[in-house]
């Protein structure tokens, strides 16, 4: 309880402001590149790129606010990310009239799950939607009576849960991380885990851009190439590795291992929620982002790096879990 | 037929700064909370009026979500056209209906002789945005009833209002007819080109027109996997 009522102000290590300094500029850079290309090349439309990098912008800015602030404003932040995503997806997923209170039901693990964090219940987190909630849905669906397409439907739910509830509620678990354990304190787990992922994203996008031949699933991800894989890994992995020192406490080969499997990770979620939509018949999962469409699809790589990055790093460094 | 020009629950109800707050700070954060709220072709909604919204309708989410459409300097000159019979069934209805939402009311059961458009109509002439449901009722929310002929006779009459056709993608899944419970499930509302009556023109015809303009909205809009 006592971290419940010191929870406040964070502290903001030094690291971590150069980490969003170094943000800032690559932002800067972004939008006069955007205002350069407007005036140059004027009969292109480049509202688009210039929604995107706006934002950007703001999706930074609310971060490094809640980093700012603490591991509540954090918890709050990423109950609020799970509870919108979760929301996409289960809106545009088939499901049957009869689900309409399950769906409910659904959005109950959200401060269920966040709530067990903000306690420091780890452990009955780590059963609570595995274990219970995919006990005692499908047994809530069957008192519903609908059998048509019932199992496809409880295995919608349920995944649509451990994806968008379950694997981003490490967030706050990494935020709340002794200070000690880390060498930029909690703040800079949680700063390096959004950074490396969102920057694969982009090194993947830029890189198949830049050197795009061979697709690598062209029934799933069109657009997604092999270059485009290999180039974002290489250039994500190496930056992990050498950011890894100041912001965690894993020693070099460890770092390594991570920076191996990250961006995989961060490919495969890419490539899963790209599997989603295609089956849906959607390109984006909602419009909620100027620029890049749904929140799920800012932050499909994530529902596959967090948990990669938490379960590596307790694994190999930290004593709370 | 003129009606006076003040009947009770018309005039200037709406400008209140009571409404003002219900809609824009209680309404609209909980819309959003329970829709999501997209929006596609926002730059065609009108920014000052006459004009007339025709939207689909499937849920009493529709009107919320068309009100939280508006900024809030626009919001005090946009009025929902609601059935009298239903919201102005007993006095707390009533009161919710008139003060925090601003309908303009209609009645449903024309008697002989009766304009019952004519506060709609009045609406336009003092330069209001009216929303009108032209099914009259809420469907299922699979596709769209039969239109009523009363957006084309307002059209008729007032051709400097534009008709602007809006579908709400998804409402009937947040709250459908009969529910108590709301469900947050992503909604669309897609803006359509406006309409505008033409010298000339036949009023089965615009209908027809609006029909096929909404039509093609939900056509455009996100699949919804509901069965």
């Amino acid at each position: 309880m006592s971290d419940l009522l010191t929870a406040g102000l964070g502290e903001v290590r030094p690291p971590l402001l150069w980490g969003f300094a170094g943000l800032a500029v690559v932002l800067v850079v972004a939008s006069l590149a955007v205002l350069f290309l407007q005036k140059t090349k004027p009969d292109r439309d480049w509202t688009e790129l210039r929604l995107r990098v706006q934002s950007w912008w703001g999706m930074i800015a609310v971060v490094a606010l809640a980093l700012a602030l603490g591991w509540a404003a954090i918890t709050v932040l990423f109950a609020a990310v799970s509870f919108v995503a979760l929301r996409e997806i289960l809106s545009l997923a088939p499901l049957r009239r009869e689900d309409r209170l399950i769906v409910l039901w659904a959005y109950l693990t959200v401060p269920l799950t966040y709530g067990l964090v903000a306690l420091d219940q780890y452990r009955i987190y780590l059963v609570a939607i595995p274990v219970w909630f995919f006990l005692v849905t499908p047994f809530l669906m069957a008192i519903a009576g609908q059998t048509r397409a019932y199992l496809a439907t409880v295995a919608t739910i349920t995944w649509a849960v451990i994806v968008c509830v379950f694997n981003l509620a490490v967030l706050p678990l990494l935020m709340k991380v002794p200070a000690e354990e880390a060498p930029a304190g909690a703040a800079g787990l949680v700063f390096l885990l959004l950074l490396t992922t969102e920057a694969n994203d982009v090194f993947q996008f830029l890189c198949g851009k830049a050197f795009g031949r061979r697709k690598i699933l062209p029934t799933v991800s069109p657009n997604k190439t092999w270059e485009g894989f290999v180039g974002g890994w290489i250039l994500t992995a190496a930056a992990f590795w050498l950011l890894a020192p100041v912001f965690t406490p894993l020693s070099v080969w460890q770092a390594a291992v991570m920076a191996a499997l990250l961006p995989v990770a961060g490919f495969a979620g890419d490539v899963t929620m790209s599997a989603v939509k295609r089956d849906l018949g959607v390109k984006d999962t909602s419009r909620l982002i100027p620029g890049h469409g749904g929140l799920l699809d800012r932050i499909d790589s994530l529902t596959f790096t967090a948990p990669l990055f938490f379960h590596l790093v307790a694994y190999y460094a930290l004593t709370p879990y | 037929m003129r009606s006076p020009p003040t009947e009770p629950g018309e005039a200037a109800r709406p400008h209140s700064w009571l409404r003002q707050a219900f809609l824009t700070a209680l309404a609209a954060p909980a819309v959003r909370f329970l829709t999501g709220m997209d929006v596609v072709g926002r730059e065609r909604l009108p920014r000052t009026g006459p004009a007339i919204i025709a939207a689909n309708h499937a849920s009493h989410m529709d009107a919320f979500m068309l009100l939280s459409l508006f900024p809030a300097k626009t919001l005090a000159k946009v009025r929902p056209v609601a059935a009298a019979d239903y919201f102005l069934a007993n006095p707390a209805i009533s009161w919710v209906s008139l003060n925090l939402i601003g309908i303009s009311p209609i009645s449903r059961k024309v008697k002989r002789g009766e304009d019952v458009l004519a506060p709609a109509r009045r609406a336009l002439e003092r330069g209001e945005i009216i929303l009108v449901f032209p099914e009259g009722t809420r469907g299922s929310g699979q596709g769209m009833g039969d239109l009523k002929g009363g957006v084309a006779r307002l059209a008729e009459a007032w051709p400097a209002a534009p008709v602007i056709p809006i579908w709400i993608q998804g409402a009937d899944r947040v709250l459908p007819k009969g529910a108590r419970t709301p469900v947050p499930m992503n909604c669309t509302a897609l803006v359509g080109e406006p309409l505008v009556w033409e010298e000339g023109q036949d009023r089965p015809g615009f209908t027809a027109a609006l029909r096929e303009r909404l039509e093609a909205l939900a056509a455009s809009a996100p699949p919804q996997k509901w069965s």
